[in-house]
């Protein structure tokens, strides 16, 4: 039996994927987001082992809310696609009990192993956090071009996608990269829906916590004006935008 | 037969009493959705601004007014009006709106009190008639008790017990006036006595015989009371507005001879629908006209009213009546029972806003229209105000013409009564346990002298013999208290008029109750899993535990170490009560539900394994302990659902409130979450689930303004109040209960 890295488990998520979803937030992420709210989640090595098997007996406990929610699991953390094959192991043993699946990544780690995962997954939360290189590099501290081969592979496979756009002002929400970045989604038709997500600092005691510099302690939280304005930009492009 | 029935598919309903076979024959399934309701008439928002004028007065005062002298009866007061101009259906306990009636029969000393207490004097020749010449209830009750009786009531191992009070939990099928008319009732309960002409009279016929010559008495009242009223209603009901007005006055009489504690109301919205839909296709209605009834009708429900002591509404707070209304569910044939009128009943909660009455009760099933399921979670998120309970659990025990009495009693209308037993307390029980029979607080030996614990750490070995000894002891002394109680009520405080709309034999239950379910299985599992140690007093009486907090797996998360204990409690303590004789060879049931009393429960036991402390309220119901469910909403709800319903027959009350937003992004995927939710809930064998919506700073800031709130409706225990309406300490035990927040 595979074992996981879990940094936490919420029993009733309603925020990552549709329905009601068993939330399994996994430990390590190879990203370093200015505007993490859960930087608790990056350390490799960190969280508590389990097995698919013992997290199998949990989830189907909830099989009945998530079957009439018309919900399912969602892996996210982290980067779930840092323990790949045991992601994998997961996946599968779900589909074996008829429970849909979702992970949520950011799609830097792009490689035969995540294809494996890709193909069985039912949906993808693809979560891009700026539509330019060097943007994106001095947000995350991590390349963009793997998370837009990512997304081209999740094309060619007409792979359910849903896209999460972290709005911050004054960091993400030049109108020229979101016009930037609805015309490259725009290519693609198995995108179902652009989640654009504001910007919050619940999370900023974590960096605290953890001896880590927050960076964004000056920025604010977008405006309703501020959002409204970003999703008109998508919107203008046909494509289905919603938010929190 | 009647000309009042040729438009209807016929049925033996015609020739014998039988509801359940007209509304089988008649009724229009609706699978639509909310679009056709309409909002209030002029005429419904101007009677509405009274009412709530008179609400406003009754609130300022305590009560609006008292009847000092004669006692309540069916046609004791005369007609009662708002402003009759503007009433289109009409009719109150009393000769104005929200004057109290006063019902001797079960308990003088109680009215006494109760009028003393909000400055009325009890006339003193009422009060001599019913001291020296009419023996009441409680009279009669106090002369059998025996001294363990009497003891176990003062500790608090059993209480809430009617034996003061009316016991009420008995549904009169209400409809079957409307249906027959009077007359053709009278003509069958004259049959029914008619065949008790038996070779040998013994004290089984003797008693029915008087019962049905009690009942067919309090028909001919009812045709009084209507005539006071000007309308006549021994022949059946013709138009939609006759109909709900004769539903009403056979629910009318009923309230005016009785004060129990729930005077629940039944199945009537889908029973109307049929009528309404009639004068709708006939061109006598339209939907203004057919909401307005209803609204006016409900109107009436929100205005029953009971004289109570301030002592009971501590136990039941906020001035409940249980005027329970089940709403949905699917007919044995697969028909969904959902009708147009199911949807205008609970547009009342817009047409007049949120309101804890009449308690509207959603029978859930997972067959029930998605349109329909989608409206009562939008109007859960926006009201507060309904509860649900698993027609898909119910139906095979009681069929589809069921409704609730109070909370989450189900019985099957004009066929099946109970004999309403309040509650045991098996926290404290628990504590006799460990204590050899002593009372925590006072040291008297409560129940049979045997060897107390005498270790400094509680084990599982130790505790569970003894645990059960006392349950043996506890359950037939409840029983038997029961006993005694029901036989008085019968013979004192009988309900002629709600039994006369039921059938001659009526199936009967004696409904136990537990309080203090989710102490016990959390203390029962730190016993198991962790370390308690106890504290004892000077005379060795153990009076607190030590046990760290989240050491043991608590009831609430969906863990089946705990949750097991739970179920294991729940059978034991039902068995034990099924070896014992009932009165009237009742049906010994079992509910796990506490109405708001969870926090005089825990007022009147000490500390609990669990480390609960002394004092501290206990989880209204079936409820995990307060902040002890770490796991998030559904795995709550899932513990819950794990109950065993079959050793709980009367019902397992499960309150949950939720922040909006851990619900959903938006409206839509809120509603859809909810509905997700219950039919998760219900599917995995949840009986019964309160739903709350909204954030705690509403709370906090209503307790604050209450003058800004005063329809603010919530869900607590099996029912629904005016938060406003709720004692200060009542109010902090809502607050302070598990709100789900994590999204």
């Amino acid at each position: 039996m595979k074992h996981g890295k879990i940094h936490s488990i919420e029993s009733c998520g309603t925020v990552d994927g549709p329905g009601i979803r068993f939330v399994l937030f996994l430990q390590g992420c190879p990203l370093r987001c200015q505007y993490c709210h859960n930087p608790d989640t990056w350390k490799i090595g960190d969280g508590t082992d389990m097995t698919v098997e013992s997290l199998m007996k949990e989830i189907v406990k909830y099989k009945s809310f998530m079957r009439f929610s018309n919900g399912g699991v969602t892996l996210t953390g982290g980067e779930p696609l840092l323990q790949v094959e045991f992601v994998y192991e997961l996946i599968m043993a779900c589909k074996r009990e008829g429970i849909h699946t979702a992970i949520d990544t950011s799609g830097y780690i792009f490689n035969d192993y995540a294809k494996k995962v890709i193909d069985e997954v039912d949906l993808v939360l693809l979560d891009v956090k700026h539509s330019d290189p060097k943007q994106y590099e001095f947000i995350t501290g991590a390349k963009l071009q793997p998370t837009l081969d990512f997304l081209n592979y999740l094309g060619e496979l007409g792979k359910p996608v849903w896209i999460r756009y972290v709005l911050v002002p004054g960091l993400t929400d030049q109108p020229e990269a979101i016009e930037a970045l609805a015309l490259h989604l725009s290519q693609y038709n198995n995108i179902e829906k652009i989640e654009i997500l504001p910007f919050h600092k619940m999370g900023e005691y974590k960096w605290a916590q953890l001896g880590e510099t927050y960076r964004l302690k000056d920025f604010d939280e977008p405006t309703k004006i501020q959002m409204i304005e970003a999703m008109a930009i998508l919107k203008k492009h046909n494509l289905n935008v919603v938010t929190t | 037969m009647s000309d009042a029935w040729k438009n209807f598919e016929k049925g033996t309903w015609q020739t014998s009493v039988d509801v359940r076979d007209f509304i089988q024959h008649n009724h229009i399934p609706y699978e639509g959705d909310d679009k056709f309701l309409v909002g209030p008439t002029d005429t419904t928002n101007q009677l509405w601004k009274k009412v709530m004028a008179l609400f406003a007065e009754e609130t300022r005062k305590g009560i609006l007014d008292a009847e000092s002298k004669v006692p309540s009866s069916i046609t004791s007061h005369g007609p009662g009006y708002i402003d009759q101009s503007l009433e289109t259906i009409v009719g109150f306990q009393t000769d104005h709106p929200l004057k109290r009636g006063i019902m001797p029969y079960g308990g003088v000393k109680v009215v006494k009190d109760a009028l003393t207490a909000y400055g009325y004097k009890l006339d003193p020749e009422t009060e001599k008639i019913f001291t020296e010449y009419r023996k009441t209830h409680n009279a009669g009750v106090f002369d059998a008790y025996t001294e363990a009786m009497r003891d176990a009531r003062r500790s608090g191992i059993i209480t809430g017990l009617p034996d003061a009070y009316g016991r009420g939990r008995i549904i009169g099928d209400y409809r079957r006036v409307a249906l027959y008319g009077i007359d053709f009732l009278i003509q069958m309960k004259n049959k029914e006595k008619k065949e008790l002409e038996m070779d040998y009279m013994d004290a089984y016929v003797i008693k029915l015989r008087e019962e049905l010559s009690e009942q067919i008495r309090a028909l001919g009242a009812v045709k009084e009371m209507a005539k006071s009223y000007g309308f006549d209603v021994s022949q059946p009901a013709v138009t939609a507005k006759e109909a709900i007005q004769w539903t009403y006055f056979g629910y009318l009489a009923a309230i005016k001879e009785q004060d129990g504690a729930a005077m629940s109301l039944g199945r009537v919205s889908t029973f109307f629908d049929i009528y309404i839909e009639q004068d709708i296709k006939n061109g006598l209605l339209d939907e203004k006209a057919a909401q307005e009834l209803i609204d006016h009708f409900v109107m009436k429900l929100r205005m029953v009213r009971f004289l109570r002591t301030p002592a009971y509404n501590e136990l039941f707070s906020g001035d409940p009546t249980w005027v329970t209304e089940v709403i949905g569910g699917v007919g044995i044939d697969g028909r969904t029972l959902v009708s147009k009128t199911s949807y205008r009943m609970l547009n009342t909660l817009y047409t007049l806003g949120a309101a804890p009455e009449p308690n509207l009760t959603i029978l859930w099933s997972n067959r029930l229209p998605e349109a329909f399921k989608r409206y009562v979670s939008k109007v859960s998120i926006d009201t507060s105000s309904i509860q649900y309970e698993n027609d898909d659990l119910m139906r095979p025990k009681y069929g589809d013409d069921y409704g609730i009495a109070c909370c989450v009693s189900a019985m099957r209308l004009g066929k099946q009564m109970q004999f309403f037993g309040a509650r045991a307390n098996l926290a404290k029980a628990l504590l006799y346990a460990i204590n050899g029979g002593k009372d925590e607080k006072t040291g008297l030996q409560i129940a049979p002298l045997f060897a107390p614990i005498t270790s400094d750490v509680l084990t599982y070995e130790e505790v569970m013999p003894r645990f059960d000894l006392v349950m043996d002891w506890l359950s037939q002394l409840y029983i038997n208290t029961l006993n005694i109680i029901h036989y008085m009520h019968d013979k004192y405080a009988y309900e002629k008029l709600q039994l006369a709309l039921h059938d001659r034999d009526v199936h009967r239950t004696s409904a136990c109750g537990i309080a203090g379910l989710s102490v016990v299985a959390d203390s029962l599992s730190a016993i198991k899993y962790s370390k308690v140690k106890i504290i004892r007093n000077a005379e060795g009486l153990a009076i607190d535990y030590e046990v760290e907090p989240d050491s043991y797996p608590a009831f609430g998360n969906n863990d089946d170490a705990v949750d097991q204990i739970a179920k294991d409690v729940v059978e034991q303590f039902m068995t034990k009560l099924r070896r014992h004789k009932t009165y009237r060879d009742s049906t010994p049931t079992m509910s796990i539900l506490t109405i708001t009393s969870n926090v005089v429960y825990g007022k009147m036991t000490g500390s609990t394994p669990d480390g609960r402390k002394a004092g501290e309220p206990f989880a209204p119901g079936a409820n995990p302990m307060h902040g002890r469910d770490h796991h998030g909403a559904i795995a709550s709800m899932a513990s819950v659902a794990k109950l065993p319903y079959d050793q709980a027959e009367d019902g397992i009350s499960y309150t949950f409130s939720i922040v909006p937003r851990a619900l959903g992004k938006d409206k839509t995927q809120q509603v859809n979450n909810l509905v997700g939710m219950l039919d998760g809930y219900f599917y995995d064998g949840g009986h019964h689930i309160n739903v709350n919506v909204f954030d705690k700073e509403t709370l906090l800031d209503a307790m604050e303004h209450p003058e800004e709130y005063p329809q603010l409706t919530i869900r607590v225990s099996g029912y629904a109040v005016n938060f406003v309406k709720l004692t200060r300490e009542q109010q902090l035990d809502v607050i302070h209960r598990t709100f789900h927040e994590r999204a």
